[in-house]
């Protein structure tokens, strides 16, 4: 199905089943342990042995000599897999660095080898017995320290290095109010729950892999490029994935170690990641840099702003895209934005949550409230004041929707924005330091490609296959309810499978693109299957009313069952997309108000209530879209106050490699959190009206969080996370 | 994790016996020991688990204090009402230590044997002096933002983990022990945990096959009992600084602070300074303070909790 003009009235706008709030069908697989995750599938392939992964240790250089002899002895030990006995191996489309080094070592922890043995104890135990001497390089692994040698990167995602339009060094140097600040955000891991894991099995020169990925075509091809073997002779299964935000967008060390372990010891392999090999092994957030200049006139109108952004990765790769908001959230005739990427031999990174905007507004939307603040006005008015509803670099091309001042002045209404003292460092309760921040949320919508077969079985029962992963997203549910909703049966009447190769292809899970297009693939499998039916069932009209299992036309009605009385009905289709993301700027808007208290002795902060506005089209699932923007304002809680991979520069490797060292946010953490989406339907957007929020959530939570620290204490951290020894020095004395 | 032997111990002179084995290690709630065998930084030949022991009742002693077996369990510690009643600043420390799940299996002595949290110590490839003598300290001049400011060597700057080893330190408890030989002997906490020195591998005045059998809590002093434990997130986290303070109603009293030393920091010459306020305990406390670049705030920190612990204390 093309769609490339805006959706009419379609059979989704009944809205019976989706905009529900509906528990996920996969709950209960989930909380009875029946969901099967990938390294306890001991069901899939008999004989499964344990492949333990050697990491480099060392950031650069090379490997001088691996002595293996003592560790093929060892007790139960079945192979040994190194790069030199791998045979010739490729790199993935989706890789910088290989994912089994050897002789050259390109970042810490890369893997060099991996054992495999009969139980996992034994392989860990082997694998401290393989003695391996390096001659270690010289390697940069400072941001600051390389950024004068950055260089403009390649256009990959997130658009091109540079963007200019109008006069900005003009327009910025005649402002009467102007602001140039220089921001920093840290490296980030992905510190999701479940590690990297694979199962493999070779049947022949068939490879099985039973994974965790969320990107199972593009995981596929990787494998196979990796292995030097055709996309057809493998099979990817993730039907279940324990988290991911990002860091299982691309096949890592697990699978590709556990295809050659399995080929090595002619037996399935199982290998997963272990917590202190997640941080330097796979790949993360990297660290920015960012400079951000805005001018405006008195009237708090801005007439020029930029933004600039520095990060590092390994030679290859990319930068982290933190200027593309400053590109359409704010009006101002005079812009530019710019990326700069050094090279970093620290561990590759890549994409985390929300990349680029998660960043890009930790920085901009401190300049915001600095502006704000400088203007003396309400930092909520100054951003409704510098509202667009156009892109501000062409403006021919409108937003399709946009409802950013909205979010933010309900938002102000719900949290008692009225009751913030604008003044800092003026409210107090007890030992705490009160204060109120906002900022602004946004994230694009992205479209692409996405396909699904539906079947029709004669019990009237609907099946929904599809590439698409569900990475506790809640996928399943948003799938049941669109082919539900489409074909007129109960939730309880479709089922769905996910995650599996043989399946087609769809959009996947990332850049919060997931939930639009692969129920707009759905759709459009649904409305090929809807045909059949008619066809079937010897409907010659168009209008058909699919619901409670029947299908009705006029005064003949017929159970939906009776189509597949001969046999199951299988559709298959795709949602493709025209250029309506062309003439239209398609994104979600949001507003998030914190307030938080500072310990007026210790410095220590803690949220004390936090609210976001949703503008994202359609809400599909309202439960699991606010699980998924609460566990995002709970990422962002973590950005701001306590995330960061500690950089041994001397060495070249994160040193906080594990949940004891990467602090994330515990309960205790996070005691009051809303959610409100606003009514949206976006016809532009898709035949499901709807966009993404699982990323949106996290935009801007940082700086809410900082700006609301600034108005307890009137100290103004630029360098995230906001940890109290940033702070405490500039405290006011106590008794 | 290296193949080890294991037996279980019937009485603690029969564990002390057993431990003189070359390579021997006690285990009782493995909380930290498991850990660090997985990472193989501890590798004992041979683990005598003394879980079967019993020394896990809190009784009262002739003194007037109490007398904690060894085994017995962080919450179980923590919850007993005689330490709620009158060793405040224990029930405290303990409460704000590791998680239920956690509290639940760890003891009495095994949180005093706690190994640093060093995230040097837990990487294997890094050179560290306390895993391995003589390889070096990478904490100094690489990440140390959590690391010692007080009593650190140039051969090692980590801390202790422990909160309950700061509050028993400020109660100035007496570790009771026995020896492979049967002998026993009681060492005040004071003198149990060292400083790193040359030998920050030697962490405690334990002999080898030492093994510790009860915790002895003097007669109860009174005052307030304040536990404050400073950290970046509000639960499972170590301490960045922690104060154990005891104010009397007079303003005198002890502090001992834990996060920023080798073993939990107390001058009992510091204490005088008390009824002064903050600035001056702490100017004491800290005097040959050698911080790095990364946590020299733990000494405004330290100043700073120990304030609004005194204050909290008077009001």
């Amino acid at each position: 199905m093309k769609f490339d003009k805006p959706a009419g009235p379609n059979p989704i706008d009944q809205l019976k089943v989706i905009g529900k709030p509906t528990d996920r069908i996969d709950g209960r697989y989930k909380t009875t342990g029946r969901a099967p995750y990938a390294y306890e599938r001991h069901d899939v392939v008999g004989n499964q042995a344990y492949g333990y992964v050697i990491g480099a240790a060392i950031a650069k250089g090379r490997i001088a000599s691996m002595d293996l002899a003592k560790a093929k002895a060892a007790p139960g030990v079945l192979a040994i897999v190194t790069a030199e006995n791998a045979g010739k191996l490729g790199k993935g489309n989706f890789n910088t660095a290989k994912l089994l080094g050897g002789p050259q070592i390109d970042h810490y922890h890369q893997a060099v080898a991996l054992v495999v043995a009969e139980t996992f104890e034994q392989a860990r135990a082997a694998a401290q017995l393989v003695r391996i001497d390096y001659a270690e390089g010289k390697g940069a692994f400072d941001l600051a320290a390389a950024r004068d040698g950055a260089t403009k990167p390649e256009p990959k995602f997130g658009g091109p290095a540079d963007t200019a339009v109008g006069d900005f060094t003009g327009a910025f140097a005649a402002a009467p109010v102007k602001l140039e600040e220089t921001y920093t955000t840290p490296d980030q891991s992905h510190a999701m729950m479940e590690p990297h894991a694979s199962i493999a099995a070779w049947k022949g020169d068939q490879l099985s892999l039973w994974t965790s990925n969320q990107m199972i075509a593009w995981s596929a091809g990787d494998v196979a490029k990796t292995l030097g073997i055709p996309k057809e002779k493998v099979v990817l299964t993730s039907p279940f994935i324990g988290g991911g935000f990002g860091g299982k967008l691309f096949v890592r060390a697990d699978a590709v170690l556990a295809a050659l372990g399995a080929r090595a010891a002619r037996r399935p392999v199982k290998v997963t990641l272990t917590r202190p090999l997640m941080m330097n092994n796979t790949t993360h957030r990297p660290a920015t840099i960012q400079r951000v200049r805005i001018g405006s006139g008195v009237d708090g109108k801005i007439t020029a702003i930029a933004h600039e952004s520095w990060s590092g990765d390994l030679p290859g790769g990319g930068p982290e895209t933190a200027v593309g908001q400053t590109r359409l959230l704010y009006a101002g005739a005079n812009r530019m934005t710019a990326m700069r990427l050094a090279v970093l031999d620290l561990p590759e990174g890549n994409a985390m949550r929300a990349p680029g905007e998660a960043p890009g507004l930790m920085a901009l939307e401190i300049a915001i409230d600095e502006m704000a603040e400088k203007l003396n006005l309400d930092p909520v008015e100054f951003r409704i004041r510098n509202d667009t509803q156009v892109d501000p670099e062409d403006p021919k091309r409108p937003f399709s929707q946009r409802q950013l001042v909205q979010c933010l002045q309900q938002g102000a209404e719900r949290f008692g924005w009225s009751k913030r003292n604008a003044t800092p460092g003026q409210a107090r309760e007890g030992q705490w330091l009160i204060g109120m921040g906002v900022a602004a949320a946004f994230r694009n919508n992205l479209l692409t490609k996405s396909a699904a077969r539906v079947r029709l079985d004669r019990k009237g029962f609907v099946t929904v296959e599809t590439d698409m992963t569900d990475i506790g997203t809640g996928t399943y549910t948003i799938i049941a309810q669109t082919a539900a909703e489409m074909m007129g049966v109960p939730l309880e009447q479709v089922k769905v499978k996910l995650g599996d190769s043989r399946f087609p292809v769809s959009c996947g899970s990332g850049g919060q693109w997931g939930a639009n297009n692969a129920t707009s693939g759905v759709y459009a499998a649904c409305v090929k299957l809807r045909e059949s039916v008619a066809q079937k069932l010897g409907f010659n009209t168009e209008n058909l009313q699919f619901a409670d299992g029947q299908v009705t036309a006029g005064n003949r009605s017929v159970p939906l069952a009776q189509a597949a009385v001969d046999g199951e009905l299988t559709a298959e289709d795709a949602i493709e997309f025209g250029d309506l993301d062309k003439k239209y700027q398609q994104s979600t808007f949001g507003g998030h108000f914190v307030e938080v208290g500072v310990d007026i002795a210790t410095a220590e902060i803690r949220v004390r209530r936090m609210l976001a506005v949703c503008a994202a089209g359609r809400i599909l699932n309202p439960k699991s879209a606010r699980s998924q923007v609460i566990g995002a304002m709970t990422m962002g809680v973590g950005a701001a106050l306590m995330e960061e991979l500690a950089i041994d520069k001397k060495r070249g490797f994160f040193v906080n490699h594990d949940l004891a060292g990467y602090e994330v946010p515990v309960h205790a953490d996070i005691p009051h959190q809303e959610v409100i989406f606003l009514p949206e339907a976006d016809p532009i957007s898709s035949p499901m009206k709807a966009k993404g929020v699982g990323e949106l959530g996290i935009c801007g939570v940082g700086a809410a969080v900082a700006n609301a620290i600034y108005n307890a204490t009137g100290i103004r951290v630029r360098d995230y996370p906001i940890t109290l020894d940033k702070l405490i020095d500039k405290m006011p004395e106590v008794a | 994790m290296k193949a080890f032997t294991y037996e279980r111990a019937r009485t603690p002179a029969e564990a002390a016996a057993a431990a003189r084995v070359e390579g021997a290690k006690f285990i009782a709630g493995g909380t930290n020991l498991l850990d660090l065998m997985k990472l193989q930084i501890e590798a004992p030949a041979h683990l005598i688990d003394i879980n079967g022991l019993g020394l896990d009742t809190i009784e009262e002693t002739e003194e007037g204090g109490l007398r904690v077996g060894a085994l017995v369990r962080n919450t179980d510690l923590a919850a007993d009402q005689r330490v709620r009643r009158d060793y405040g600043v224990l029930s405290r420390a303990l409460l704000a230590g590791a998680s239920g799940q956690l509290r639940n299996k760890a003891t009495t002595a095994g949180n005093l044997l706690q190994r640093t949290r060093c995230p040097y110590f837990y990487d294997t490839n890094q050179p560290c002096n306390k895993r391995e003598p003589g390889s070096g300290c990478s904490a100094l001049g690489g990440f140390s933002r959590q690391h010692a400011v007080v009593g650190g060597s140039d051969a090692c700057i980590a801390t202790h983990p422990s909160d309950m080893a700061v509050a028993m330190r400020a109660l100035d408890v007496t570790v009771e022990t026995v020896r492979p030989d049967g002998k026993t002997r009681s060492i005040p906490i004071a003198d149990f945990h060292k400083l790193p020195g040359d030998t920050p591998h030697i962490e405690t005045a334990l002999e080898r096959g030492e093994l510790i059998t009860a915790v002895i809590l003097p007669k109860p002093v009174g005052g307030k009992q304040i536990y404050r434990k400073v950290r970046d997130r509000a639960s499972y986290a170590f301490a960045l600084v922690s104060v154990a303070a005891i104010v009397q109603p007079d303003g005198t009293g002890r502090v001992a602070v834990g996060g920023v030393a080798h073993k939990p920091w107390r001058i009992e010459a510091a204490e005088a300074d008390l009824p002064k306020g903050a600035k001056s305990v702490a100017a004491a406390l800290f005097a040959d303070a050698r911080p790095t670049e990364q946590n020299q705030f733990k000494l405004t920190l330290a100043e700073r909790s120990i304030g609004a612990v005194l204050a909290e204390a008077k009001g």
